[in-house]
């Protein structure tokens, strides 16, 4: 508590002794944009796309915008002090990237509620933290479709990062939507408990394909899997995160894109305008946050097609990925023919739905 | 031509000086590879090594410096009785998760019942929790003559799932969505590890870091243990013959630096970070190995080298958003140090020689 006091006051009075520093620094009127990364940018995929955002916000507004960004940063008091860091430096709004920077952004805006905070995938806000996320299950139930009519073996592989909603989201959508076009199709998970390293993810694929599997998804972000399945010959996969088109057309067959940069003009915009406000948004196929990756020629036009109508049902808002009757995977009942899960339970899935096989590790 | 020749006594000059040199010789080959870069080298060392210390948000950084330093002295400190004894414990990161483990553990088991019983409490748990991990390479080379080395690193990724395991499961923040993450101690009064002075980064892990110094160092020139270890270092045979009781020592060695490196875990668990996550260690049982050698493995050179790798987070973070640098270039910088102090450090042993070539 102490220590929040003294920081507030103390930020407070470098602000007033930085004051003159600030004009000076601010005459070009260039607003700072801060962006904090949890892995390196060139890992193709994750923080990847975040940066090609930040990009996109650079080549949106010019010498209006200065962005700066720190990469690998990990989620505990280093990220704390690199965003305070960051604060202190002049910047106007803070982009923290991932779900461990929840606790330390928080505290950080405390300081600074003069610095707007936009923190990726967390639930926590404050008059000056925003949240935004993308609905990358909207994604899954496309990829689910073409994995389910693509596979031979009628077993999938899909590789976990970590046990949390968001994935668990995505392996069940993606289980609804293949078992939807194919009822024999069976999925196999492995926890990788990393969201970057090569070498587990190109592990994990291995195992997977062993096991008979011929098509992989994969909620982590290295395109390890990708090269995996490409020495194994006949096995499919998409794109995660980042397009991974060099794996096209096959094995890389579509993909799942994270598309920040719409949304990052958006809100530097509202800064610059000073119409910002503290909103939780959470896009997906419609708004364009979540992109699907060109569906290569590896797939039969007719499976295309399917695809691509799903993601248009899917953009306009006609179906809902979620949509009952759905049970859980204990035989309970989840959700009644025609209703359609709200964001509530959405946002804090720790269920598989009946028909996933095997335990969420706790 | 150069020759290298075997001093009689190593140079006492050189032990003291290697590290100076070889931090020298890191800034000026850091420079050089920004240089080549296209950054501006000097630009780049001031961010580095001095706007943390007297810059314009100093007032920030230094504080931060004693957080960033106090986990990697208390475990260097640690890692230093068994590294002059020749007992090398690799595994600290190991004991360093399981002694938050254990410290946060027992915070939870209590939550949210307040008493000021509950953080000496949870010190006590961290050290053992640290020190009984630490136990089981010591157990096995006492036992079976295992390898301290293979077991103590292996022993890390154990720790490492075993982390996940409680983030996901029984630590797991109740309140938390079903997200992994144990709950928050610093909103947990009881439990939390405030600054004992608001504003300087003085929490009680730097506090013990303190201690520990003060207390290896009066181990090491006062005490029989502390010249039983040198002894053991220095002349394995002789130690035998003073009647060193080597399985003894490496108990001691390794349950020690286990606790310290549990109690680093723990204050920093119930402090900066504050909740058990899955990726909750960050490799400062790993550095304080660099840590420990760059002080010479003396209590006194470890407190300096631990600020001074704090120095290269603290200003490498700074440098990567004010100079654009990638992340790899501080973990090139601290890669650099280690490598010029162990080239500098042939110098305490050898001389070179200016020698004629001679004609066979």
């Amino acid at each position: 508590m102490l220590r929040r006091t003294f920081l507030g006051t103390a930020a407070m009075a470098l602000a007033l002794a930085l004051t003159g520093g600030v004009h000076a620094a601010s005459h070009s009127d260039k607003v700072k944009v801060g962006f904090v990364y949890v892995g390196p940018v060139g890992d193709g995929g994750w923080t990847y796309e975040h940066d090609k955002g930040r990009q996109a916000v650079e080549a949106e507004f010019g010498d209006k915008v200065e962005t700066v960004f720190v990469e690998s940063v990990p989620e505990g008091p280093d990220a704390e002090r690199v965003m305070t860091q960051m604060a202190l430096d002049g910047a106007k709004l803070i982009f923290t990237t991932s779900f461990g920077y929840m606790d330390p952004t928080i505290n950080v805006a405390k300081k600074f509620p003069d610095v707007k905070f936009e923190h990726a995938t967390g639930y926590k806000t404050a008059p000056n933290v925003g949240t935004y996320s993308a609905r990358f299950y909207e994604g899954r139930a496309v990829q689910g479709t073409i994995a389910g009519r693509m596979t031979e073996s009628n077993i999938i592989g899909y590789i976990g990062s970590y046990p949390i909603p968001e994935v668990i989201r995505g392996i069940n959508s993606a289980y609804i939507h293949a078992k939807k076009v194919n009822p024999d199709v069976e999925f196999k998970i492995v926890w990788a408990f990393t969201w970057f390293d090569p070498a587990k993810e190109a592990d994990a694929a291995r195992t997977l394909i062993e096991q008979g599997a011929d098509v992989i998804l994969q909620h982590t972000d290295s395109t390890a899997p990708q090269a995996a399945a490409e020495a194994a010959g006949n096995v499919y996969t998409f794109g995660q995160a980042s397009d991974m088109a060099e794996f096209a057309p096959k094995p890389r067959i579509s993909s799942i894109i994270d598309n920040w940069a719409p949304y990052y003009i958006k809100q530097v915009k509202a800064v610059m305008d000073g119409t910002w406000k503290s909103e939780m948004t959470w896009d997906g196929i419609g708004p364009g946050m979540v992109g699907i990756g060109e569906i290569t020629d590896a797939v039969p036009a007719e499976v295309k097609a399917e695809a691509l109508a799903l993601k248009d049902s899917i953009a306009s808002g006609a179906y809902h990925p979620f949509t009952g009757p759905l049970k859980k995977q204990d035989g309970s009942d989840w959700l009644a023919e025609g209703e359609t899960a709200d964001d509530r339970t959405l946002a804090g899935m720790n269920f598989y739905v009946e028909g996933l096989t095997g335990d969420i590790p706790q | 031509m150069l020759k290298l020749e075997k001093r009689r006594q190593p140079s006492r000059a050189w032990a003291w000086g290697a590290p100076v040199v070889a931090v020298i010789a890191t800034i000026l080959a850091g420079g050089l590879l920004f240089a080549l870069d296209g950054t501006d080298p000097v630009a780049v060392i001031r961010t580095i090594f001095w706007d943390p210390l007297f810059g314009q948000h100093a007032s920030f950084y230094r504080p931060q410096l004693l957080v960033k330093a106090a986990p990697l002295v208390l475990i260097a400190i640690g890692l230093s009785l068994g590294f002059r004894a020749g007992i090398w414990n690799i595994g600290a990161e190991g004991q360093y998760i399981i002694g938050a483990l254990t410290g946060a553990g027992c915070a939870l088991a209590f939550y949210p019942m307040e008493g000021w019983f509950i953080f000496p409490l949870m010190v006590i748990c961290g050290a053992l929790g640290g020190c009984l991990w630490a136990m089981i390479p010591a157990a096995l080379k006492v036992v079976f003559g295992t390898n301290e080395i293979l077991v103590s690193l292996m022993l890390v990724y154990v720790a490492e799932k075993i982390l996940a395991s409680m983030s996901l499961g029984l630590l797991k923040n109740p309140e938390g969505y079903g997200f992994p993450g144990s709950r928050n101690l610093a909103q947990y009064p009881s439990a939390h590890n405030a600054e004992i002075v608001a504003g300087t980064g003085m929490h009680w892990g730097v506090a013990a870091a303190l201690i520990a110094v003060i207390f290896a160092y009066v181990l090491l020139n006062r005490h029989l243990l502390g010249f039983q270890i040198r002894l053991t270092g220095e002349a394995p045979r002789a130690a035998r013959f003073a009647g060193v009781v080597p399985a003894r020592l490496v108990v001691f060695c390794l349950g020690a630096s286990g606790a310290l490196a549990g109690l680093a875990g723990m204050f920093e668990v119930a402090g900066p970070s504050g909740q058990i996550s899955i990726d909750f260690n960050v490799g400062y049982g790993f550095t304080a190995i660099i840590v420990a050698f760059l002080g010479r493995l003396h209590p006194v050179g470890i407190l300096l080298a631990g600020l001074l790798m704090a120095l290269t987070y603290v200003g490498g973070g700074i440098s990567q958003s004010a100079q654009g640098l990638p992340a790899a270039t501080i973990q090139m910088f601290q890669g650099m140090l280690l490598f010029f102090l162990l080239a500098f450090d042939v110098l305490t042993n050898y001389r070179l020689r200016l020698t004629r070539r001679e004609v066979a």
